[in-house]
């Protein structure tokens, strides 16, 4: 049952404000603040909270990371532009990495 | 294009969903801190998972919110079924109905497999002739969390598990209404759940058809006596028994036998393991799109129950309970050890609920003073063991080592 298309809402309205629409009570999730730290809430969180990055650290490395990022690109379609990618593959390295 | 339904606005939107009753997570506000969080999870899992109630269930650990995954602690496994308010919860994409009518809901049949289509409603389910079994929904990653090295994914701890007597039609007999031809190699089953944005491969999975005529195989429309939670796929799911979790489609709305392999990325480049590592049937027709294989059965495995972890037991003869469990061969015996493997003692086994089921076991063994470990052991009727070293595979599946506790001995 799925509800009709909303084409007009773009990603970019995902602010850190609007980084959990999913479910109408889910607790925000607040990752460390860092530069970038937009960028991943505006990104990632239009699919899924980002508990997801807290979960799966701090072990991966730089390269499980960029693979990460790039699974969600090329895999799941997530439309992040090649310098917000490198802003948040940045960001997940120094924070949430190893 | 954002397809999701979910975009009410950012002050509104609790107030429209609390208005409207719909079945979306409201959060208990007994937000709490894990007890005995397993310590070989990733730091950060044991950092950012907490107990949370989703709608209509009992506090589970939440390991990620949207979408929902949240796995049951261990305690809730001291009985061999698991209770619907206390069954794990398994979304891959966040686009999940708020809410199924089953008065509405619709069940169609087709695809290029079979000679003609048809469409069912809940009520033409329940017509044909009823099936019910006691069957394990294991994810396929549980116990990811406790790889080491560490592997991306949902980070499960024990409790990506439960075990429900289910009742439904046989596959078999849903199919027959649309006829399937003898050239269909695979059934493709989807449910109403859905990605966020729609160049997101929507999760579609399929399964041999002769795994898909099996008597056991069915569309289950009660769990324990009572309706599927809304949670574990309301109205209608797909029951795979022995089987992991990835092929019990939540939601069900589509069943269509295709001619060829199906290629949907779920399958093609997910839920793949390399061939040859473990046990257990192959999926042979998927084999030729990909380097490797589908997982399909589920690996014969056992927790310990009591005593819980960490707990401080009097010593001298100590008993110890649990479950085991395989891909539907039964379990044959299952050992427990307290002085690290150099002995074993034979488990007793508990009611046989059937061959997919959840077994329950009883020990008692002699703890000594101090630290110690008592690890169980379980081995299926067709021979298969669980593993002394973990068998690595790069999504972190089939984890089967022996299982353990630390206690403390006074």
């Amino acid at each position: 049952m799925r509800y009709g298309l909303i084409c007009a809402i773009t990603l970019g309205l995902f602010t850190s404000a609007f980084a959990a629409p999913g479910f109408a009570d889910e607790k925000p999730v607040q990752l460390k603040k860092a530069d970038g730290l937009d960028k991943v809430e505006g990104n990632c969180g239009s699919c899924h909270s980002l508990d997801y990055i807290q979960m799966n650290s701090p072990f991966p490395s730089p390269a499980l990371w960029d693979a990460e990022i790039t699974k969600m690109i090329k895999a799941f379609g997530a439309p992040i532009d090649d310098a917000d990618a490198k802003t948040i593959g940045d960001y997940l390295k120094k924070n949430y990495g190893s | 294009m954002i397809t999701r339904r979910h975009l009410l606005g950012t002050a509104g939107a609790g107030a429209a969903l609390a208005g409207s009753g719909l079945a979306f997570p409201k959060l208990d506000q007994a937000h709490a801190e894990i007890p005995n969080i397993d310590a070989g999870l990733p730091a950060g899992t044991r950092g950012e998972a907490v107990m949370e109630r989703l709608p209509g269930k009992q506090p589970l650990i939440k390991l990620t919110y949207r979408p929902p995954n949240y796995e049951a602690p261990v305690d809730y496994f001291k009985t061999p079924i698991t209770p619907n308010d206390k069954f794990f919860v398994r979304y891959h994409l966040a686009d999940i109905p708020e809410k199924i009518d089953a008065k509405t809901w619709k069940l169609s049949v087709g695809g290029d497999g079979t000679n003609g289509t048809a469409q069912l409603t809940l009520a033409d389910l329940k017509k044909l002739p009823a099936v019910e079994i006691v069957a394990v929904n294991q994810c396929s990653g549980n116990r990811r969390g406790l790889f080491l090295p560490h592997v991306a994914g949902v980070e499960w701890g024990n409790g990506a598990m439960g075990c429900a007597r289910w009742k439904g039609a046989r596959l078999k007999d849903i199919l027959a209404k649309a006829g399937v031809k003898p050239e269909a190699v695979e059934i493709v089953i989807d449910g109403a759940d859905g990605p966020v944005i729609d160049k997101t491969p929507d999760f579609v999975k399929s399964i041999p058809v002769a795994k898909a005529m099996e008597d056991t195989t069915i569309v289950a429309y009660e769990m324990n006596g009572a309706p599927l939670p809304h949670f574990n796929g309301f109205p209608a799911r797909l029951v795979v028994p022995g089987w992991t979790g990835t092929y019990w489609m939540k939601h069900l709305i589509s069943i269509r036998a295709v001619t060829k392999p199906f290629e949907g990325f779920w399958m093609k480049s997910a839920y793949r393991i390399p061939i040859g590592k473990f046990p257990g049937a192959r999926f042979t027709s998927q084999e030729s799109i990909g380097p490797n294989t589908p997982i399909t059965e589920m690996m014969v495995n056992s927790l310990i129950t009591t005593p819980s972890e960490g707990a401080k037991v009097k010593g001298g003869k100590t008993a110890v309970s649990g479950i085991a469990w395989d891909g539907g061969y039964g379990i044959k015996t299952v050992e427990v050890s307290a002085d690290g493997g150099k002995t074993w003692q034979p488990a007793k086994l508990g009611k046989d609920l059937g061959k997919f089921a959840f077994r329950p076991w009883s020990a008692s063994v002699p703890v000594g003073k101090g630290a110690q470990k008592i690890t169980a052991r379980a081995t299926s009727v067709n021979g298969q063991g669980q593993t002394t070293e973990l068998i690595q595979n790069p999504a972190g599946y089939h984890h089967n080592l022996y299982s353990s506790v630390g206690v403390t001995g006074a």
